[in-house]
């Protein structure tokens, strides 16, 4: 789960990582208001919404008065900020972060990830802050290190020391940026977070060490632990029917193609998609409805992938194992009944109950085309959408 | 000869007593499986399908001799089953529960370095030896028994592999799931390894998915140490980055973990990869006959 800079910067804050002065707003007068509240010279007027590279894209300004903080915030409330992150049609900035402005010396990056391959937590820096780190991975990798943390113990003062002089933060400061790196360490590993990147991370002239910008990212199969941090959730940040899945416990992700997918297995889901492109169609979705599947939860997912406007044509693909084939077919045939079925439909059956499922679309009679592998139903749907 | 379990493994259910640990025994023992009891704290002393259920590990394998444990405890409680396991010594734990946090598994495997238990999973299928014995939630009946080992991350994937090849008359040796998530117990490696030192096997097919770089190391260990084919597919070759598609250890992020990545570095290491997942079991099939092998790995001569 994602959630906004301005929600984990006060998270950061509670572990006591430095963050700037700053507070969320709805509205241009809550923006004038909350820098007034601040009462600093210079303030950063941001957008909060959960992509990066919001600076390049026009949603972060410096404003010098309040008279700027309400010509920026006009300008970027209602916004739609199209940047790498977000695809072409971006996101509309309905938040932002009044933060007092600082006296940056110097910009560096801190992040923390798990690494697959040690199956641990690696805290990286780089003292080439404010660019992304694929790019400097990309291009300068020399210029990244790395302290694998043992959870048995957490991370040590001794590696963050090491870490502060690899990436060159003046030695007077290293202290003050241990603790920020012990801190946002502890708030990942107690929170579950998955991601937790400070880029950058900033030394003031005034001898602070503290992050300008904060993307925290969580485990949701943790999520059931942290309520406060549910409590961050923004809806509007997310798909409608990735949504409406979830609370199906379905498996969704939304795509640019036409032809409706629904799997059961998130690898058979993933490799339904790559068939239909190996034939040259367009996947309009991920769809896993699990192992478990009722006739209801597959009647649900149906209705998901009809709700989708570009959807014309759905190819259900199921290798019933422990989900039976019956249990699909009824599911299929409740859905259509329920919402009406214009669009082209290819059923492929495999697996356990397999001639009953058969029977019950067979008997149903729905226009349903029946197809007796995974090839031919790709190439069926595919033939049926041109 | 098979790898990991055959027919003399005692297994013993960790979670018996819930809905879905419930479901599988009853599967296991119709499949043939030597399940000798279960553990569910709280409950020992009762029976469950006219086995003994414990209230802790260490009692049922003392009690009943087990050598292998699988796990259908909730995601909440499930890594702390595999430590029990663990200390309990068992050979072999196989964790089916799916939704584990991915920091409970750091900590376990931090906690089984050194120790003498082999951890399959999470959040996968299990392991089969077909007609000797089935731990975990696959479909019994497309398995048949032969000369071909099959690892995955994905469950259906397995299922669609084993199918094809046993509708070509191919039978298996082992089919082993390794698991979707991001930290597991055992890898790719570990079952490759495992393969080339098991005489009855005398190929393998590999089904990755995108995320991480597991693939591309197996590929490189393949390429140094393997002495039987490999044949490889991945899976999420459309899946868009920075999505997690289903599996929580399915994603493609910061450019890393792409399939076609690992497809390249599959290749070069010599592993013919299927192009679709419907013609898995036609590149095995192919690569058996490129090194005379399909003669005897063909198991049911009726389907071939």
């Amino acid at each position: 789960m994602n959630i906004h800079e301005y929600q984990g910067k006060e998270i950061l804050r509670k572990y006591g990582v430095a963050v700037p002065n700053g507070k969320v707003a709805f509205t241009v007068e809550e923006a004038v208001e909350a820098a007034n509240e601040l009462g600093s010279t210079v303030s950063v007027v941001k957008a909060q919404i959960h992509a990066g590279g919001r600076g390049k894209a026009g949603g972060v300004k410096v404003a010098k008065n309040i008279d700027e903080v309400r010509t920026y915030a006009n300008e970027i409330l209602g916004k739609v900020l199209v940047t790498h992150q977000t695809g072409p049609e971006g996101k509309e900035v309905k938040r932002l972060l009044i933060e007092e402005g600082c006296d940056i010396k110097k910009e560096y990056y801190i992040g923390l990830v798990l690494d697959r391959a040690t199956s641990s937590v690696v805290m990286m820096g780089s003292e080439e802050g404010g660019t992304e780190i694929e790019e400097v991975a990309e291009k300068t990798p020399e210029k990244i290190f790395k302290e694998v943390i043992d959870p048995a113990i957490g991370l040590q003062a001794f590696q963050a020391r090491r870490l502060a002089y690899n990436i060159n933060i003046p030695t007077e400061l290293v202290g003050k940026a241990v603790k920020f790196m012990i801190g946002l360490y502890t708030a990942f590993v107690e929170k579950d977070c998955s991601i937790a990147e400070i880029n950058p991370l900033v030394v003031t002239g005034d001898g602070n060490v503290m992050a300008l910008d904060a993307k925290m990212n969580f485990d949701s199969n943790a999520l059931y632990r942290h309520k406060d941090i549910l409590e961050y959730r923004d809806l509007e940040e997310e798909d409608a029917k990735e949504i409406e899945a979830s609370k199906y416990d379905l498996s969704y992700i939304s795509l640019d193609g036409n032809i409706g997918c629904m799997v059961n297995g998130a690898g058979l889901a993933m490799a339904t998609m790559d068939i239909i492109k190996h034939y040259g169609g367009d996947p309009a979705n991920f769809l896993d409805v699990g192992g478990g599947a009722t006739t209801e939860k597959v009647t649900e997912a149906f209705k998901i992938i009809l709700s989708d406007q570009n959807v014309k044509g759905i190819f259900v693909n199921i290798f019933g194992g422990i989900m039976k084939c019956d249990i699909i077919a009824n599911g299929v045939v409740e859905a259509t009944k329920q919402v009406g079925l214009e669009l082209p439909l290819v059923v492929r059956l495999e697996g356990t109950n397999v001639d009953l499922g058969k029977k019950i679309l067979k008997e149903s009679g729905l226009n349903i085309t029946a197809a007796d592998s995974m090839a031919d139903g790709a190439e069926k749907i595919v033939a049926l959408v041109k | 000869m098979s790898i990991f379990i055959n027919k003399d493994t005692k297994v013993i259910v960790q979670g018996i007593t819930g809905s879905v640990g419930l479901f599988h025994t009853k599967q296991m023992l119709e499949y043939g499986t030597k399940i000798v009891g279960g553990v569910t704290p709280g409950k020992g002393g009762t029976e469950v399908e006219g086995l003994p259920v414990f209230n802790t590990v260490v009692d049922a394998v003392k009690e009943t001799g087990a050598n292998a444990s699988v796990i259908y405890v909730p995601p909440a409680f499930a890594a702390e089953a595999i430590i029990e396991a663990v200390d309990a010594e068992l050979d072999l734990a196989i964790c089916i529960t799916e939704g584990i946090p991915v920091l409970d598994m750091v900590k376990v495997k931090r906690y089984m370095e050194g120790k003498k238990t082999r951890l399959v999973g999470p959040n996968c299928p299990g392991v089969i030896t077909p007609e000797e014995c089935k731990i975990g939630i696959m479909p019994g009946y497309i398995h048949t028994k032969g000369h071909v080992g099959v690892v995955s991350r994905s469950g259906t994937l397995t299922y669609e592999a084993v199918h094809q090849l046993t509708e070509r008359g191919i039978g298996q040796s082992t089919a082993v799931g390794i698991g979707g998530d991001p930290v597991n117990g055992t890898d790719f490696i570990d079952v490759l390894k495992a393969f080339n030192e098991d005489e009855d096997t005398y190929a393998v097919i590999m089904i990755g998915e995108i995320g991480g770089t597991a693939e591309e190391e197996a590929a490189e260990w393949v390429k140094a140490n393997m002495t039987k084919p490999v044949v490889g597919f991945i899976g999420g070759q459309t899946a868009p980055p920075g999505k997690r598609m289903g599996h929580a250890g399915a994603i493609i992020s910061g450019g890393k973990g792409t399939a076609d990545e690992k497809i390249k570095t599959m290749k070069a290491c010599g592993i013919k990869v299927a192009a679709t997942p419907s013609v898995m079991g036609e590149t095995l099939v192919e690569a058996l006959k490129e090194n005379d092998l399909y003669d005897r790995c063909v198991t049911n001569k009726a389907k071939a």
